[in-house]
């Protein structure tokens, strides 16, 4: 059983159909790179995966529970970080993550709490506001609060935009860490993420995916990814 | 299947853990500290000064609780008005939303968390209740009946607020949109109000506009009636706010 499963989503807004027909898995061990330019239904497409969004035709599985109908199970095994990170900016780093502890129902969410801290190397900023911080930390702090239950499913929706490059390296050294255990999307449109982090690359374009093939074929497909990209999505 | 570390049914703390995070989050800022004294300072000086509650010369606190409609139509908007505006201005309404418990839940437990906000604003006017003991010899089953109607009112104003919550990213729109809506319910059944709409509509049809104002069916508590009329008016105002908010935010 895929840990993700997209099958025919399909998403309009008014009359634009943003999202046609998605269909595709992830299984445990994979990480996809999500790619595609602005406005292409990337956004849309997760949101319908992480249950945000109720799709207008078609379904999505975390774990095998269906996110419309068994919402609450589908979400215990699903962590997400949306565009932006966004996170209660008046709560500390500690405080907003002992909350999505409890919400989550952790058997000890202090010993959870620690953790995380110490796996996203947010330690030193734990007792300050996260309105306080840079985005980097920021980021961390998003991607931090996905991970905190050790979700079998992790969906990151642009984790490494706008960070410099020490903290890219960062958020990729995390997600290494925990890619073998872990089915995971990160949707990004950064080329370079894919020849660093994945193992697949799913490209989408006016709502349709594009391509679906191992990183392997895509970097086969010719040098210049740039050139690649734009061929896939024109 | 999963690596997830608790994947049976949490009960209900997560709902507690709502209800703590939203409770707690109205003293993260000043402005809960601000409400407190605003409300205790209008609650006070109206009774006193606008009510003549001390020159009244009786021990009772029908003076005090009389205002407690244009204090809820007021400060329940403004206390209500983060529910979900504040949600959706910081984008973590998509974060709420992803996590293991229903809109449901979320709503009610940010609802409770207004509520008892609002409770302890209330609470922390006891001490006109007791100046008015150590007056005189007021009637303590009848001014106990006076706060749970005024809570109860309050709960009312809170529903009105949390469906312009709902509707909104900004706080402002939804505190001004909140106080007008209970404004309208403040204003049914008041002084000159009143009279403009017996003359538009005979006093047979006011009567029954009247029953819908806050003031109604709050005055029977105060006069330590306690009534299953304004009871069920006031909750059902209160959760109809709460269920339709809840459907608002589904929806979106």
């Amino acid at each position: 059983m895929p840990l993700i499963e997209a099958k025919n989503l399909s998403k309009s807004y008014g009359a634009i159909r943003a999202v046609r027909d998605v269909s595709f898995a992830v299984d445990r061990g994979e990480v996809v790179a999500f790619l595609g330019p602005n406005g292409a239904g990337k956004s849309t497409t997760m949101k319908m995966l992480t249950g945000h969004l109720r799709a207008d035709e078609g379904a999505a599985t975390i774990a095998g529970f269906d996110v419309a109908d068994q919402a609450v199970q589908a979400k215990q095994h699903l962590g997400y970080s949306p565009e932006g990170a966004p996170a209660y900016g008046e709560m500390t780093v500690r405080e907003f993550l002992r909350f999505a502890a409890d919400l989550r129902g952790l058997a000890d969410p202090a010993e959870s709490v620690r953790k995380t801290l110490d796996l996203c190397r947010l330690n030193e900023v734990a007792a300050q506001n996260i309105d306080t911080l840079s985005k980097g930390y920021r980021m961390r702090v998003g991607f931090a609060q996905a991970v905190i239950h050790d979700p079998a499913a992790l969906i990151l929706d642009e984790p490494t935009d706008g960070l410099d490059p020490n903290q890219k390296f960062e958020v990729r050294r995390i997600l290494k860490e925990m890619a073998a255990r872990k089915a995971v999307i990160v949707s990004t449109h950064i080329l370079e993420e894919v020849g660093e982090l994945c193992t697949r690359v799913i490209v989408i374009a006016k709502g349709e995916v594009r391509c679906d093939e191992s990183r392997e074929k895509v970097l086969a497909r010719g040098s210049d990814l740039n050139a690649v990209f734009r061929q896939l999505t024109a | 299947m999963s690596s997830s570390e608790n994947p049976s049914s949490p009960g209900l703390k997560p709902f507690a853990a709502m209800v703590r995070r939203e409770f707690a989050g109205y003293f993260r800022t000043p402005l809960a500290y601000v409400f407190l004294a605003v409300f205790n300072a209008f609650a006070v000086s109206l009774a006193f000064f606008v009510g003549g509650l001390y020159e009244s010369g009786i021990a009772s606190l029908d003076r005090f609780f009389l205002y407690h409609p244009w204090l809820w139509a007021f400060l329940a908007p403004a206390a209500g008005a983060r529910l979900w505006a504040e949600e959706r201005r910081q984008g973590t309404i998509e974060l709420l939303l992803t996590w293991p418990i229903t809109v449901w839940q979320a709503a009610l437990g940010k609802f409770l968390a207004a509520w008892l906000f609002l409770a302890c604003a209330l609470l922390m006017t006891v001490p006109v209740a007791l100046t008015v003991g150590w007056l005189g010899e007021p009637d303590w089953g009848v001014i106990v009946a006076g706060y749970a109607g005024s809570l109860l009112c309050a709960g009312a104003c809170l529903g009105i607020a949390a469906i312009a919550s709902a509707l909104t990213r900004s706080q402002v729109i939804a505190f001004v949109t909140g106080f007008l809506a209970c404004f309208v319910l403040v204003l049914v059944g008041y002084g000159v109000f009143d009279e403009l709409l017996a003359g538009a509509l005979g006093s047979g049809g006011v009567d029954e506009i009247r029953r819908l104002g806050l003031w109604r069916n709050l005055e029977p508590f105060t006069l330590g009636l306690i009534d299953v009329r304004p009871i069920a008016y006031f909750l059902s105002v209160a959760f109809a706010g709460l269920g339709l908010s809840t459907i608002i935010v589904e929806r979106r």
